[in-house]
């Protein structure tokens, strides 16, 4: 890890610590906003990390900026840290001044028949857009929307406000709004044309969850650990039992996965969205998340399985994170489709490839 | 809550110029293994082949770290990585010196008297000399520290009686070094072991039997020790550091690329019948194992850093070889529901016999060079539950 790098964590990791204890997760689970944590996001620099310096950014390099969200996912913060940064490089991308508050990306979910494609046609200095999006992640929360739509050919970015638009409530399991969006003939405040497409816009948020999901995974494994060495049964701690032993390795070796595999996309990622370290991430980190959860939930028996009790709070996160922005299958079915179109002879080449 | 630091994993030490060789070495296999893949390289280190060994020791790819001065070459370990994982994705046959590069010549260099070193490490580097570990007995697999074969101190040497069991390719190598007990254990159970270097080829009294595994090849052997002389030459290291000297050893052995490639001859077999075009059932499960390779092949050349920056990062490895074999092993599981194909070694068909000989192989991915539970009980030290 580069040293810059290892400076924001370190500062990440404290913010959080502070900002987002118990009773921040405990109230923000409940439908209320960590007004006090985001205000520290902002001071901090945090929401507009990749908003480039000249822009009023924070000026990170991008790599350093993704890493924020393993802090981010090791504490569970429940704002919409990634989606505000997803938002603001998708704005200066198209030249488009980032306003203040959180905001969210649309669309997130694939295209096609069931319809997350926006459509942007011109109405004389603004533009209206009009479609669905669904599953947009802390819509409700946000006053103003970066929305990614189709023109002629070309990619538009659009700031829309939220009142602008219809809002259906939904969650994630971790209880984040997670809101279906109508667009119709929405006006846009800004707008400008981008070189990142709806695969770029899903690519970075797969990166940013599995950031998210290798975080909350390093947080799973040592409240697990923790709790083995304190909770006594059969007159000594459970982690002094082969079978728990046995387990939290699996764990520790699921986490170092979903790290390794996050950390090599968040490298790849500023030079190519399309690399295979993305799908790699997506789909190493999404089933390390699944069987994660199940060990942590396992070796933490009734208790973690309570509201009280704070495990909830990751493997919530964890179960909703790994079907964001594409799950395991759609990720290994472009990864898989590409190495078979590139032949048997290339597949070691392919896998090289990605460094 | 206290951050696990023990499990850490560096990122893998940038290495632009390993491309050049990386080329080399492609254009080489390409030059020297003109057949595919095929059954040679199940296992990843199943072929036998001096002449192949010994061409690539003319190229300076064995013994590519160690000092010049004993044949080697100087070069980084990051280089000697994209050797050995070229080597073991194109399924050559390297078994010939691959014990002898990872481990018994690293040791020699670590432990060994200067003509010990200047005896052997010319040879291996040459492709000429193969190493066997001899280690596991009938009554000590895992727990190795309950060795018996006693080496009892005579005029000018030691006398040698036991018997080592799976100790792989005795039988077509020079040299083995020997586990062997020179004195009591001790409390801590690990005293009063001690690492002998065994020439196999001169020396008188040993008996060196084949046992052929469950797909009917040789690889293991029993080797018995009767009233072996080894002068006090041969000890290796120090009397009664042998269980240091074992450990360490060990965390050359596992992280390797050989810890997750032993089934990549199959994936690419696979690859090839379903074709350009597969179904979207295949597509999904191809994408998962090779995200699952991507990921491997970052921890294991962490681990590689790791060791080059002189850390010894024996837990992460553990880790690494735990999560790579159980890789290697579903692939035969995967690539069987994807293809409606009955194993056969003898079909005329690649990904057939591919299939038959990986399926057979696979369950000692998970026991050699440590066996699964050994494992994760090193990753739980490492989480200091024990």
């Amino acid at each position: 890890m580069s040293e810059t790098r290892e400076l924001v964590r370190e500062a990440a990791e404290r913010l959080f610590e502070k900002h987002c204890g118990a009773e921040t997760l405990r109230r923000a689970d409940g439908g209320e906003f960590p007004q006090v944590l985001w205000r520290a996001l902002t001071d901090a620099g945090y929401t507009a990390a990749l908003v480039p310096e000249s822009a009023g950014g924070a000026g990170l390099e991008m790599s350093d900026a993704l890493s924020l969200l393993v802090s981010a996912g090791r504490h569970a913060v429940p704002a919409p840290l990634a989606e505000t940064m997803l938002a603001g490089w998708l704005l200066s991308s198209a030249n488009l001044a980032v306003p203040d508050g959180p905001l969210t990306v649309a669309p997130v979910r694939e295209g096609g028949n069931a319809g997350d494609t926006l459509i942007a046609r011109r109405d004389g200095a603004a533009w209206r857009i009009d479609g669905t999006a669904r599953r947009v992640p802390w819509a409700r929360q946000c006053g103003t929307i970066a929305v990614l739509a189709e023109s002629g050919g070309e990619n538009l970015v659009a700031l829309v406000a939220a009142a602008d638009c219809e809002i259906r409530d939904g969650h994630n399991l971790a209880g984040e709004p997670r809101d279906d969006l109508v667009f119709v003939g929405s006006k846009s405040l800004l707008a400008g044309v981008s070189p990142i497409s709806t695969a770029g816009l899903r690519a970075l948020g797969a990166v940013m969850r599995s950031a998210q999901i290798a975080g909350a995974l390093q947080s799973v494994l040592e409240t697990s650990v923790q709790y083995a060495r304190e909770r006594v049964q059969f007159g000594r701690p459970i982690g002094r039992f082969q079978a728990i032993q046995q387990n939290l390795a699996v764990l520790a070796g699921q986490a170092a996965a979903a790290t390794a595999a996050a950390e090599a996309a968040i490298e790849a990622a500023p030079q190519a969205l399309d690399s295979p370290a993305v799908a790699a991430a997506k789909i190493r980190a999404g089933e390390a998340a699944g069987i994660g959860a199940a060990i942590a939930h396992q070796v933490h028996g009734a208790i973690g399985f309570t509201q009280e009790h704070r495990l909830h709070y990751l493997t919530r996160r964890l179960w909703s994170w790994r079907d964001e922005f594409g799950n395991e299958a759609y990720w290994a079915r472009r990864l898989g489709g590409e190495v078979a179109a590139a032949g048997a002879d290339r597949l070691w080449h392919s896998i090289t490839a990605v460094g | 809550m206290a951050r696990i630091e023990n499990l850490g994993f560096a990122a893998p030490p940038p290495f632009a110029d390993g491309e050049v060789l990386r080329a080399e070495v492609r254009a080489f296999l390409a030059e020297h293994l003109p057949r595919r893949a095929s059954t040679r390289g199940v296992g990843s280190w199943g072929g036998h082949d001096r002449d192949f060994s010994r061409k690539m020791g003319a190229r300076g790819w064995i013994g590519m770290t160690w000092p010049r001065r004993y044949g080697g070459h100087e070069r980084s370990a990051l280089e000697r990585y994209v050797v050995l994982e070229e080597m073991l994705a194109a399924g050559a046959p390297v078994t010939g010196h691959w014990v002898a590069d990872r481990q018994s010549g690293p040791l020699l260099l670590r432990v060994g008297t200067e003509a010990q070193k200047q005896a052997i490490l010319p040879r291996i580097a040459a492709g000429e000399c193969a190493f066997c570990i001899g280690m596991s007995e009938p009554d000590s697999g895992s727990d190795l520290a309950s060795v018996r074969t006693r080496a009892a101190p005579v005029a000018g040497g030691f006398r040698v009686n036991g018997t080592k069991l799976w100790t792989s390719n005795a039988h077509c190598s020079e040299y083995m070094i020997l586990l062997a007990r020179t004195g009591e254990a001790g409390e801590q159970r690990h005293g009063g072991l001690t690492q002998f270097l065994v020439d196999l080829k001169a020396t008188q009294g040993i008996a060196i039997r084949p046992v052929h595994n469950l797909a009917g090849e040789h690889h293991f052997n029993e080797v018995v020790f009767q009233d072996v002389f080894l002068p006090a030459a041969n000890v290796l290291g120090e009397v009664g550091s042998g269980w240091q000297q074992v450990t360490s050893e060990l965390a050359f052995e596992r992280s390797g690329p050989e810890r997750f490639l032993s089934s990549f001859s199959l994936l690419v077999e696979l690859t090839r019948a379903l074709g350009a075009d597969p179904s979207e059932r295949a597509r999904i499960a191809l994408g998962r194992v090779v995200a699952h390779i991507i990921t491997l092949r970052r921890l294991s050349r962490s681990v590689a850093g790791m060791l080059q920056a002189g850390a010894n990062p024996a837990q992460q490895a553990a880790l690494v070889k735990d999560l790579g074999t159980t890789l290697e092993q579903e692939i035969p599981e995967i690539a069987r529901q994807l293809l409606d194909a009955e194993p056969d070694r003898a079909s005329a068909q690649d990904f057939v016999t591919v299939l038959a000989h990986t399926m057979m192989n696979a369950p000692s991915f998970s026991i050699r060079g440590g066996t699964r539970e050994i494992l994760r009980g090193m990753i739980a030290r490492g989480l200091g539950l024990r």
